[in-house]
């Protein structure tokens, strides 16, 4: 087919310097644009004008916080190396779980395609994640979803709650991979700027390892799966490195277009390929699409490839080579495979019916030499393109409102005066708290998801972590929690983030697992505003000081920027999600207490502030100041040890995580579990702490968990805890006849009260 | 010590399990629970043996299973393409053979029998429109075919459903039939989770070696990794089979 456009050759390009090019349409700055004419001595030509664009966006160069996230990898010991088997910078971080099995994770976001249009944003955010897994050489086994939306009530959020989790849902269930948790979070900061991060965690044997490069001059390069088409275009640049402005056009079109089938069938072929070692390197397209395929693969090699770009196969033939090396079309990989092995490969796409296209080969010359038909339109240093993006220090400095906005404490607000003291005043407000838009059961989003499928689902939400076993013979498996707090990050971007960590390590902890590595998703506002700037480098800082605390590495993320709306910006939201390791998936330990475990002893382990600030009660009086509540990371490591010996000698059936919503929240919500009831008695925690039952109820002091412990165990957990010098108080039991959450001399709510409060809230606004 | 062969390939187990039983358990492109049926198979004692739609070889099973999952994305209607596969001509031949060769149909498995016409109706998409994945509660209707022989009648079970197109319709002279003729496997018990007919959660042809049903017995065979409550509760679909195959009695 003959293409109507002029074809603008390198050889044209040095002829004629002084045409004018979109470099500002397509997202570059004027420095930038400057610094690409230094680079390659001449003028780009059209198409490489559109690869350094995509490649130099914030998002695919962190050319922002690059400079900030050293820190990740500079801020780690000996001790925490010791089972990363892949670090940052590849696909994703691979961690050694024993036994030859190795395990691979990592969170991104889909934030802005997931607002501009719903269903395709979020269910495209789960395809990319998942090939990010299967180019290490992994099987997917898992996925999660932290999701933050505006407010519950407003007209938009209909639109987008419904587009995200059927979206979620019609991906992630025809992929065959069990949804095993997440979190979600109304807030009127989210309205114009929802969160959709997306967790895919994969499992594979050490030796089926693959990485991201393109080695051995004369082997071939293929590009297979779906077709390119024109979805997608300018994702990374235009829609995902800047902020939301409603003078300018849609962007719709820059959304790409999900094909679950296709994406399944990738997967099982690509494991195909693995299992008969058949590929020599390869690497999922996503943002970016062929231009980050074949600048990364090339510049990660021996550094040399050519590509002739008339062999893509194509969905729409009108399309210009910059359009092809920049469209997001999903369910594309490409691999470099041997020429002895190039029968064999063909074999496997037969088998699977999968469409694929030879474009190449890699080179000794250091050069990526793109060819259309034959004439040169790109010849450049793949390492330009792919590594060598502009790095810049963005100014950053405290904002001046922060001290304003920390002395605005919750009990010296008008939202703190006349707090509920009485019994009665009590239980309305662990009802009103339960039923609120955040602390409620969010099964109207988990259960249109598939928690089951593969058969190695051990816990999923709303359990702590979710937990999937990766061998069937020995039960070894892995724990994964996600978490975050934006309003505890806003009050303390430093102390935020480390507090996000915190909640995920202990809800690790909390279901039995190891704590292992972490992977993060930092959600923030524009770069470019040094207010965001500060709390990003603040949020980078506490996470890395506190990853080397608590000895856990972060293995991979994604740093997400520009999620603002004019220049109202998000709160900070540095999502993180801690991967631990379970040498038997069947010692986990559920967030609720069964009928069996009636009589049961359970236990507040940690003590209790007076922390209210930035909780979800002040949230419900609609108060947001002050300091969030303290970081002991040392108590949360030693909580941490007592939840995973406690579970590994069985001498505890239940435990659950004090987070937002603090005791009130965590009781009614471990009764709620499996409907069996609990009388407990807070007056010894009262007179220890020296509290009283509202502050014992709402606080939200970290480092603490509820386990419920079996009579002929409590011996031995009190001496585990005091002999670890951890506080604990026996503040109750379960109680299986009772029906109902007792809270001695306060109040009595009847597991039915609970239950109405916690369920009617989703359903009331989405049906 | 551990094995690949649930991550990565076939599944197929080499050897001859307990009771020398084979099933087969085929796979579709979009098949998603083939893996978990092959391990409900195991758990029942009997080997698993991988079958791939494009081929015709039954390879002398004696059963089948077809798993759930979205069978070409479930873009059409769902089984309607499968149907044309190359082995379920050959699963439809064996089923309406003299040897009755006994077929579950799982979820998309269930969509792909009643689109090849080996048992009446049709799935559409649930009343509620939204995919509904929960544990539910089913009550055994019939324990006289292949696969439910080892349940009581009228037993109360709890297995997992998990579709988007869940609703069966057939009908009214289909339905009356079925219920005539004993030919409802199983119920909904309580609410209704997708609008099927008569709340039928599952049926069978007039031999009973054929049965269908929406939701997914193979996720219910192992404690700690089904249901919350009674997590084993779809074993017996499976060691209903090996029962019968192996001659034994009930």
């Amino acid at each position: 087919m003959t293409q109507e456009f002029n074809i603008d050759t390198v050889e044209n390009a040095a002829g004629t310097p002084n045409v004018e090019l979109p470099w500002a349409e397509l997202g570059l700055k004027a420095n930038e644009f400057e610094e690409i004419v230094k680079i390659l001595g001449r003028r780009p030509t059209a198409a490489e004008l559109a690869m350094y664009s995509v490649m130099w966006s914030e998002h695919c160069s962190y050319k922002s916080t690059k400079n900030h996230l050293r820190q990740f990898g500079a801020k780690v010991t000996e001790e925490m190396k010791k089972d990363l088997m892949v670090g940052i910078g590849e696909n994703a971080g691979v961690t050694d779980l024993g036994d030859g099995w190795a395990v691979t994770f990592k969170i991104e976001s889909h934030n802005s395609p997931s607002y501009v249009e719903p269903y395709q944003g979020a269910a495209t955010g789960i395809g990319g994640i998942v090939r990010d897994i299967i180019s290490m050489g992994a099987r997917p086994i898992a996925v999660m979803d932290p999701l933050r939306f505006g407010a519950i009530d407003h007209p938009d959020s209909q639109r987008v709650v419904h587009g995200v989790v059927s979206g979620i849902g019609g991906y992630g269930n025809s992929l065959g991979l069990p949804n095993i948790g997440g979190e979600t979070v109304f807030d009127p900061i989210y309205q114009g700027n929802p969160l959709v991060n997306a967790l895919a965690v994969g499992a594979l044997r050490h030796e089926d390892l693959r990485l991201a490069n393109a080695s051995g001059v004369g082997n071939k390069v293929v590009l297979f799966g779906a077709r390119t088409g024109g979805d997608g275009i300018g994702g990374a640049s235009v829609l995902a490195s800047e902020s939301f402005d409603d003078t300018k056009p849609s962007k719709r079109p820059a959304v790409q277009v999900g094909d679950p089938f296709a994406e399944k069938v990738l997967i099982e072929c690509c494991l195909e390929l693995f299992k008969a070692s058949l590929v020599e390197g390869i690497q999922d397209l996503g943002a970016a699409g062929i231009s980050c395929a074949t600048s990364e693969l090339a510049s990660n090699g021996e550094g040399g490839m050519h590509v002739e770009l008339t062999n893509v196969l194509l969905r729409d033939s009108t399309l210009t080579p910059g359009e092809i090396l920049m469209s997001e079309s999903q369910e594309r990989m490409m691999a470099v495979v041997t020429p002895e092995n190039i029968e064999a490969f063909e074999a496997v796409m037969a088998k699977w019916n999968v469409e694929y296209s030879w474009l190449g080969e890699v080179t000794d010359t250091n050069r990526l030499v793109i060819t259309w038909n034959g004439e040169v339109i790109v010849d450049v240093d793949p390492k330009t393109v792919a590594h060598d993006g502009p790095v810049y220090d963005r100014p950053y400095a405290r904002p001046d409102w922060q001290d304003a906005l920390q002395a605005d404490t919750f009990r010296s607000s008008e939202a703190g005066a006349n707090l509920p003291s009485s019994g009665e005043e009590l239980k309305a407000a662990v009802l009103e708290l339960i039923a609120s838009p955040n602390m409620c059961d969010k099964s109207w989003i988990t259960s249109q998801y598939d928690r089951y499928v593969g058969g190695n689902t051990a816990l999923a939400a709303p359990d702590d972590a979710g937990v999937v076993r990766v061998d069937e013979q020995t039960g070894l498996g892995v724990a994964i929690a996600t978490d975050a707090n934006g309003r505890y990050a806003y009050l303390d971007p430093y102390a935020g983030a480390q507090l996000a960590l915190a909640e995920s390590y202990r809800n690790v902890a909390t279901s039995g697992a190891v704590p292992a590595a972490v992977s993060d998703c930092l959600n923030y506002g524009s770069p470019e505003d040094p207010d965001v700037m500060w709390q990003l480098a603040e949020g980078i800082r506490g996470l890395s000081d506190a990853c080397m605390e608590l000895g856990v590495p972060v293995t991979g993320g994604n740093v997400s920027l520009y999620n603002q709306t004019g220049d109202k910006a998000i709160h900070p939201t540095p999502v993180v999600a801690t991967l631990g390791k379970l040498d038997d998936v069947a010692r986990r330990t559920p967030s609720g207490w069964r009928e069996e475990a009636d009589g049961q002893a359970i236990y507040l382990i940690g003590k209790t502030f007076d922390e209210l600030d930035g909780s979800e009660f002040a949230n419900l009086r609609g108060h947001l100041g002050g300091l969030p509540p303290k970081v002991d990371l040392a108590a949360e490591k030693a909580l941490g040890q007592v939840l995973i010996n406690a579970s590994r000698d069985g001498m505890i059936d239940a435990a659950h995580d004090l987070s937002e919503g603090g005791l009130a929240a965590a009781l009614s919500e471990m009764v709620l579990r499996y409907g069996v009831g609990a009388r407990v008695a807070l007056d010894e925690i009262i007179s220890r702490d020296g509290i009283d039952a509202f502050t014992a109820l709402f606080s939200e002091t970290q480092a603490r968990a509820l386990v419920a412990v079996p009579r002929s165990e409590e011996v031995r957990f009190n001496d585990m805890t005091s002999a670890r010098g951890i506080t604990v108080a026996r503040i109750g039991v379960v109680d299986a006849q009772s029906g109902a959450l007792e809270v001695q001399g306060q109040f009595t709510a009847s597991v039915e009260e609970l239950r109405e409060a916690h369920e009617g809230t989703m359903v009331k606004y989405f049906g | 010590m551990s094995t690949e062969l649930p991550l990565i390939g076939d599944y197929s187990t080499p050897g001859t399990e307990l009771s020398g039983a084979r099933i087969g358990v085929v796979t579709f492109p979009g098949t998603l629970d083939d893996r978990d049926a092959a391990r409900a198979v195991r758990a029942a004692g009997a080997e698993a043996v991988a079958l791939w739609h494009g081929d015709t070889d039954l390879q002398d099973v004696d059963a089948v299973i077809i798993p759930g999952g979205f069978s070409y994305g479930d873009y059409l209607r769902a089984g309607a393409i499968s149907r044309f596969a190359p082995m379920m001509a050959k699963i439809v031949d064996a089923a309406n053979s003299e040897a009755r060769l006994p077929v579950l149909g799982i979820c998309n498995g269930f969509q792909i029998l009643t689109e090849s016409h080996l048992l009446p109706g049709s799935m559409i998409k649930n009343d509620h429109l939204k995919f509904i994945c929960r544990d539910q509660l089913l009550r055994v209707e019939n324990n006289e075919t292949a696969w439910t022989n080892q349940y009581d009648k009228g037993e109360e079970i709890t297995i997992v459903l998990k579709n988007q197109d869940g609703q069966y319709v057939a009908d009214e002279k289909v339905l009356d039939e079925l219920v005539a003729e004993n030919r409802v496997a199983f119920s909904y018990v309580g609410w209704n989770p997708n609008g099927s007919r008569r709340s039928i959660a599952g049926i069978s042809n007039k031999a009973g070696n054929v049965v269908g049903l929406m939701p997914h017995p193979e996720h219910a065979i192992e404690s700690g990794f089904g249901p919350d409550h009674r997590g084993t509760d779809g074993l017996r679909f499976f060691t209903s089979v090996v029962t019968q195959l192996v001659g034994g009695k009930k």
